[in-house]
């Protein structure tokens, strides 16, 4: 019954969403301002059937009702409760869901916050993501539908959650990843509404940029919680693979960087307007390429989980139509947009333009290496996948640029910039930096003078180089009264800690590539290895019961200069329901180091095999993810954002 | 010339300038760093090159993990169903790694057909079978469907 009120609920959101798709927009063109209006509640009342027909889904899953298809395939009676509920979106069918409630959601906030707005502006946006809603709902009632009932076999129980995703992290990675993308959908209305109507000037650049920020904020947040799973859950200590999976998630996460920065130019300058839009168009649809690349399991990935070519295709069309018409409208509206504005090749400008060029290479460079192997196989030039060092050759020595450029940036004036006052700037940082670079490695490890690593050099120069011209431009702003921080605006503390963030992130990234130590061998009880300065004493193996597993439980005393550090207990699982078998690595955290302790599998003896890690400074890559994300929420609550103002007509910089 | 229109001339000459070295160098990573799934059938055939680095995949035969006593060397054989190609590989095998699983081998073919493995990825799912070992096993079938059909025409002939 439940089952039946959640599925029908989902068909009057349906038809709440192609309501609002067609009849503000049509009163938009006509001119009628009741049809217009009526986007606002059609889109509450779009975000109300589809709450319920989610919530339905989560009671579904709590009762356990296995006559539901998707509840048998995704969960258990034995499972706890809150792991019930994020079975919800462990699978393609309710994760689908979720994209629609969150994109109904998103709808709603805009109809809720957009009143200050011309009406024909956001009767049109709001038309725009009630059409994305509708594409949307269409393939999960025909090709995804999670209420559908098995029935009369009906199994009396279900056939578990995948234990890997029996998580915390995944019961929050994939909600805030999902809020991301869609958040993408805003900036995506926007522009399409701003192209529709052939306007774009700087109240309606200042009007997306909060709604840009926070898509964007809930992406980082999403795709740093899912390398953070990833390193302790996958078991094999690694946090970033550049996995398909995980380069759909960073595609827009660079597109949605580039956007954030070319907006604040279009905003200030009314400079790249075209541009800006065409980032916005590009998110989102990277977004919908994500979704398509996870969920219609075309490549061969560590995420990619049982997969239904029908839906591929389905999604393969709605990407066509979305990306295809957009880019069509762009291409005969987009070019008017443009408006001259001059600006030196020394400016905040030019230093923006720099940060789109790399972000955007960095961006095709990695949907290259993704789609290589899909265009490689339609073409039948064989089955290949594109390894690692491909995407490393060109991501470092870009995101080393971004870096770099970062640091001169922030010294940099709208306009133009007399260089005087940067050859008065840079130098400081500079010396700071490469001191860094040079002296740091020593101090970090004793080793050094036998081998000195250019990897962790390079890192630490980086890292210093970036503090220190966030350093010396805050002294600059407020003296060295710190009090006067919070004279600051909240865009620029986000932006300065946003960047602080990377250089955090970079250390931590640049330091474990550079020291990290593995050791993977086998061990017998009473056995001991060293390990970089720390001995692992393995002491043994027991059998214990966990509510929905059985495991053995390793235990391994880690030492260093014989004093103990921690005892760890990795453990090796088998889930009862599947009888899938997991392995929970065990470790000692701390911002210096992790130490990272998983059981391989049982060798003869009663030895094992085991992995042995130490690894440094890891913890300041999701520290730094962190930082970023909360940098772009301090921003995005800036005070001139929440000014309700009528927009200003355009701002006119013409002096080309 | 017009600030504007050399400010543009600019842009576009270093766009292209760019975006050749680009595109330049990236086709040449993506040919290094491309790794080509082969089925057991085609590396024993002699389809896969030896000494670059390949995938190779498809089940794990039955009872022919072999482990070494004293390290974590361990070899195992993985069939399409008409060949069985040797893999060997050192460290801990992933979770779903077992006989009669789907498993794809990347590594490097020496001389005598082994795959020298440097990293072994199993499904992920109880419910998943990697794509390409699925064709494999496919087209492995089909081959054998072929050859009972052609043997049992024979037979019918005789």
């Amino acid at each position: 019954m439940i089952a039946e009120l959640g599925h029908f609920a989902l068909i009057i959101g349906l038809c709440f969403a192609l309501m609002q798709s067609l009849v503000p927009m049509i009163g938009s063109f006509k001119g009628y301002s009741s049809w217009m209006r009526l986007g606002y509640s059609l889109s509450l009342g779009q975000l109300f059937f589809v709450a319920i027909s989610f919530v339905c889904l989560v009671c579904a899953f709590l009762m356990d009702d296995f006559s539901l298809k998707y509840v048998s395939q995704n969960s258990n009676t034995d499972l706890p409760a809150h792991y019930k509920v994020s079975a919800v979106w462990a699978a393609h069918e309710g994760s689908l869901l979720l994209w629609a409630l969150i994109l109904a959601g998103w709808t709603a906030s805009v109809a809720l916050f957009s009143r200050a707005l011309p009406l024909v502006f956001s009767a049109r946006i709001l038309a725009v993501l009630g059409a994305i809603s509708v594409g949307f709902g269409l393939f999960l009632l025909f090709t995804s539908n999670p209420f559908e009932r098995l029935l009369p076999m009906t199994p009396l129980q279900g056939s578990d959650l995948n234990p890997l995703l029996q998580d915390i992290g995944l019961i929050i990675h994939p909600p805030m990843l999902y809020m991301g993308y869609v958040g993408f959908a805003v900036p995506f209305a926007f522009a399409i509404a701003a192209l529709i109507g052939g306007q774009f000037d700087s109240a309606w650049a200042r009007w997306s940029r909060p709604w840009i920020n926070l898509a964007w904020v809930f992406l980082t947040l999403g795709i740093t919680l899912g390398s953070w799973w990833a390193y302790y859950e996958l078991g094999w200590g690694g946090w970033w693979f550049w996995d398909p999976v995980e380069n759909a998630s960073l595609m827009p996460w660079l597109v949605g960087t580039a956007l954030m920065h070319s907006v604040a130019a279009t905003e200030k300058r009314g400079v790249f307007r075209s541009w800006t839009l065409l980032l916005a168009i590009f998110a989102f649809s990277l977004s919908l390429l994500g979704t398509f690349l996870v969920r219609s399991g075309i490549l061969t990935s560590v995420h990619a989980f049982a997969a239904d070519p029908e839906r591929g295709v389905f999604m393969l069309m709605f990407l066509a139509i979305v990306i295809g018409g957009s880019l069509m409208l762009f291409a005969l509206r987009g070019p008017a947009m443009q408006k001259v504005a001059a600006y030196q090749g020394l400016s905040r400008e030019a230093m923006l333009l720099i940060n789109n060029v790399l972000l955007v290479s960095s961006m095709v460079m990695i949907l290259i290496g993704t789609l290589y192997p899909l265009v490689a196989d339609v073409l039948e030039l064989g089955k290949i996948s594109v390894g690692p060092p491909y995407f490393n050759f060109f991501f470092v020595p870009l995101s080393m640029g971004l870096v770099i450029a970062m640091g001169i940036a922030v010294f940099t004036r709208w306009k133009a910039t007399a260089s005087a006052l940067l050859m008065s700037k840079i130098p400081l940082p500079l010396i700071i930096a490469t001191a860094s670079g040079i002296i740091l490695p020593f101090v970090l490890r004793a080793d050094s003078y036998v081998g000195y690593s250019v990897t962790a050099g390079l890192t630490l120069f980086l890292t210093a180089w970036l503090l220190a011209t966030i350093g010396i431009d805050l002294k600059d702003k407020i003296g060295i009264n710190l009090t006067r921080i919070a004279k600051l605006s909240r865009s620029y503390l986000g932006m300065q800690l946003a960047h602080s963030g990377i250089a955090i992130c970079v250390l931590g990234v640049g330091l474990n590539a550079a020291y990290d130590e593995i050791r993977e061998l086998r061990m017998a009880p009473g056995q001991s290895a060293m390990v970089a300065d720390y001995q692992f004493d393995f002491v043994g193996v027991n059998r214990v019961s966990g509510p929905n597993f059985e495991a053995y439980r390793g235990q391994v005393n880690v030492l260093k200069n014989n004093a103990p550090v921690a005892n760890l207990f990795p453990e090796k699982r088998q889930y009862n329901a599947g009888g899938q078998v997991m392995t929970e690595a065990a470790l000692d955290p701390s911002l210096a180091r992790d130490i990272y302790v998983s059981m391989g599998e049982p060798l003869a003896d009663g030895a094992w095999a085991l992995s042995l890690q130490v690894k440094p400074f890891i913890r300041c890559i999701w520290l730094g993810g962190v930082m970023i994300g909360l940098g772009g929420l301090l921003a995005a609550t800036d005070r001139r954002y929440r000014r309700r103002k009528k927009p200003s007509p355009i701002m006119e910089c013409n002096n080309g | 010339m017009h600030p504007i229109r050399k400010q543009r001339l600019q842009i576009v000459l270093l766009i292209v300038v760019a975006s050749s070295i680009a595109a330049g160098l990236m086709a040449y990573m993506l040919g290094q760093n491309a790794n080509y799934f082969f089925t057991p059938s085609q590396v024993l055939q002699g389809e896969a090159p030896v000494d670059v680095r390949v995938r190779a995949g498809g089940m794990v035969v039955d009872g022919s993990i072999e482990r070494s006593t004293d390290s974590l060397d361990v070899s195992f054989l993985v069939t399409d169903g008409l060949a069985n190609l040797k893999v060997t590989y050192s460290g801990i095998l992933p979770d779903l790694f077992a006989e009669g699983e789907a498993a794809i081998a990347t590594g490097e073919l020496d001389k005598d057909n082994v795959l020298r493995a440097s990293q072994v990825l199993a499904k992920h799912d109880e419910n998943y079978t990697p794509p390409e070992v699925a064709d494999a096993m496919n087209k492995a079938y089909e081959v054998k469907q072929k050859q009972k059909s052609e043997s049992q025409s024979y037979e019918a002939i005789r």
